[in-house]
């Protein structure tokens, strides 16, 4: 199976027009591709896959990735009502990724950085094994090589099926973020949706700058097994980028075309 | 007082009653029961060690659950001398979920932060059967903290089915504050002892998780998730649990297996709520074994064997070659 290849796009349905989940309406395909996968209407930001977010992040031709064969040989052999290998070999065909992160080396307007990057189509971004592993290398390589650390999040959380292993990469990319910070190395956390559980509950907290994407869902426990708890109405627009940021926990909220410039101004203001 | 039985434990209930009554005919009576009773005693102790050889994972998790399991402040009570709750986060209030202080542990002073269930009703409302808030989290740091100032250890008891799921937990940063206790465990100047009491489970037990030494009792399970929570989400019903109890490998044993936490410490005949006190000496030496231990370590290599140790925990592979690498 040939993995680096160019990844085919997959969370926008085939077809010249799609419904927005933003404004329910009709919205043409090419006109929201060209628009940075953000509906011209409403503002609504589509999930955008690993490659496309390089994409879209990092200066042409500039990436070149760490571990990209890096995979998960299912240490558990965990089975639920499909087993994990199946559900591996499925998120595979349709990232064209072996696992749910991508880190390397990039230059986002000429600035040269180690640009990680979640993607929410592959078992929701989950962080096993694997997507620990390259985080926490993407934070070595930031602090061994001076660069600035940016990491883009979409993650639903810890991967249940590597059970305690996934919990694990928590403590493990919360280590090496601290070792970082300790190096007086800048690390950029931006959230895009979702940012959620374990994922927002170790290294995307952790940024010197916590960037987020409009509408972007952050949290902790899903609303859910809040309102399970709770038993009680959610607030008003709770869990989402704005949410967050108006309770102290997202610096800024910047639209995805913003983001490039947005993080090459921050790179130049702190002097990385 | 009526103790409560495990369904696996039933069978025990008839020989136990035997035992009383002979006592108390022995008691009443004044004859010399002593033998029999004796002989009662031995098939106890052989039904006993058999069942609990082949409990299944998710019986673990009912013994680890066990209304009559001690609990932090129980350990505190047995084994830590003179004992100086503190209080609070400093920010924004006390939350009883975790419970921190000053005392004596084997002889040295440490700094203790633990879970709190609570064991009535009462307790258990007041802190949240032992999940925590943002605040409760802080306050632990706040406390790791002043233990790194003084140069005292660390020793953190853990048990709890995770963070609060609640409103305000989100309002007020639960992701942030356990993250950023992570982070700051990982580089905390002074030595840390885990233990694993009953349940770990979840961000709410890593966040105060991280440690030199990660202790974990016989019966305790420890997990990235609830058994049920595992069940709902990926069997759809919450009545799975059991087979997520055996899919997510979550037993002491496993554990070990996986390198991430250090020694499994025995528990009594039949688990620690049929002898808390027997469990209370076990683990004091046990914690205070590694105490001395840490402490003969300087503080950079101790440092160092943190990282390399949360470094390595994980299994990945080269698609390319196929060959298995566990990451180093
Ligand atoms: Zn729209």
């Amino acid at each position: 199976m040939a993995m680096n290849g160019r990844a085919k796009k997959k969370d926008i349905p085939e077809g010249l027009w799609l419904k927005c989940p933003g404004c329910e309406e009709m919205v043409y395909r090419k006109r929201v591709e060209e628009n940075f996968h953000v509906c011209p209407e409403c503002q609504y930001h589509f999930k955008v896959g690993a490659r496309q977010r390089i994409a879209l992040l990092a200066d042409a031709d500039s990436f070149e990735e760490y571990l990209l064969n890096l995979m998960s040989p299912d240490p558990l052999e965990f089975v639920d009502r499909k087993s994990y290998v199946e559900r591996l070999a499925d998120a595979q065909r349709q990232t064209n990724l072996y696992d749910a992160a991508v880190v390397g080396r990039a230059y986002i307007k000429g600035r040269p950085v180690i640009l990680g990057v979640l993607d929410p189509n592959f078992i929701m971004g989950s962080m096993g094994s694997v997507v620990g592993e390259k985080i926490t290398v993407a934070a070595e390589k930031a602090t061994e090589l001076g660069v600035p650390l940016v990491i883009c999040s979409a993650s639903g959380g810890a991967r249940m099926m590597e059970g305690i292993l996934s919990l694990a990469q928590m403590s493990k990319t919360s280590a090496a973020v601290a070792r970082l910070a300790r190096a007086g190395g800048l690390f950029i956390s931006v959230m895009t949706n979702p940012t959620t559980a374990g994922v927002a509950a170790s290294f995307a907290s952790l940024g010197d700058i916590i960037i987020a994407e409009p509408r972007a869902m952050i949290g902790f426990t899903g609303p859910r097994v809040i309102y399970q708890t709770m038993k009680q109405e959610l607030p008003e627009g709770f869990q989402t980028a704005e949410f967050m940021m108006e309770h102290g926990f997202v610096d800024r909220i910047v639209a995805r075309s913003n983001l490039r410039s947005e993080i090459a101004a921050l790179i130049d203001y702190f002097g990385k | 007082m009526a103790r409560l039985y495990l369904e696996f434990e039933k069978p025990f209930t008839k020989l136990e009653e035997q035992i009383r009554e002979l006592e108390e005919k022995q008691r009443r009576d004044g004859i010399d029961a002593s033998a029999e009773i004796r002989d009662i005693r031995k098939s106890l102790i052989v039904m006993v060690r058999k069942q609990y050889a082949a409990l299944s994972p998710w019986e673990i998790v009912q013994i680890a659950r066990h209304p009559d399991r001690p609990q932090t402040v129980d350990y505190i009570e047995a084994f830590v001398k003179d004992f100086k709750e503190i209080r609070g986060d400093r920010l924004f209030r006390d939350d009883r979920a975790v419970v921190c202080g000053l005392g004596m542990i084997a002889g040295e002073r440490v700094m203790i932060v633990g879970h709190r269930k609570g064991h009535d009703t009462r307790e258990k409302v007041e802190c949240f059967f032992g999940c925590a808030h943002p605040e409760g989290y802080r306050k632990a740091m706040r406390c790791m903290r002043l233990a790194e100032k003084f140069n005292l250890p660390v020793v953190a008891f853990i048990d709890t089915q995770g963070a609060y799921p609640g409103i305000g937990a989100e309002e007020r940063g639960i992701a942030e504050a356990i993250a950023v206790n992570l982070r700051e465990m990982s580089i905390l100047r002074t030595p840390i002892v885990g233990a694993i009491i009953g349940e770990g489970a979840s961000g709410g037990y890593l966040g105060i998780g991280v440690a030199d030494r990660l202790l974990m009792l016989e019966y305790a399970y420890c997990s990235v998730i609830t058994p049920e929570g595992c069940a709902a989400i990926l069997w759809r019903t919450a009545e799975k649990a059991p087979q997520a109890a055996e899919a997510l490998k979550l037993t002491a044993p496993d554990l070990k297996a996986f390198g991430v936490i250090d020694d499994i410490v025995p528990e009594p005949l039949g688990a620690a709520h049929r002898n808390p006190r027997e469990m209370a000496v076990t683990l004091e030496r046990r914690i205070g074994r590694y105490l001395r231990e840490l402490k003969q370590i300087p503080v950079e290599d101790l440092l160092a064997q943190r990282y390399a140790k949360l470094r390595r925990v994980g299994v990945t592979i080269e698609a390319a070659s196929g060959s298995s690498a566990g990451s180093a």
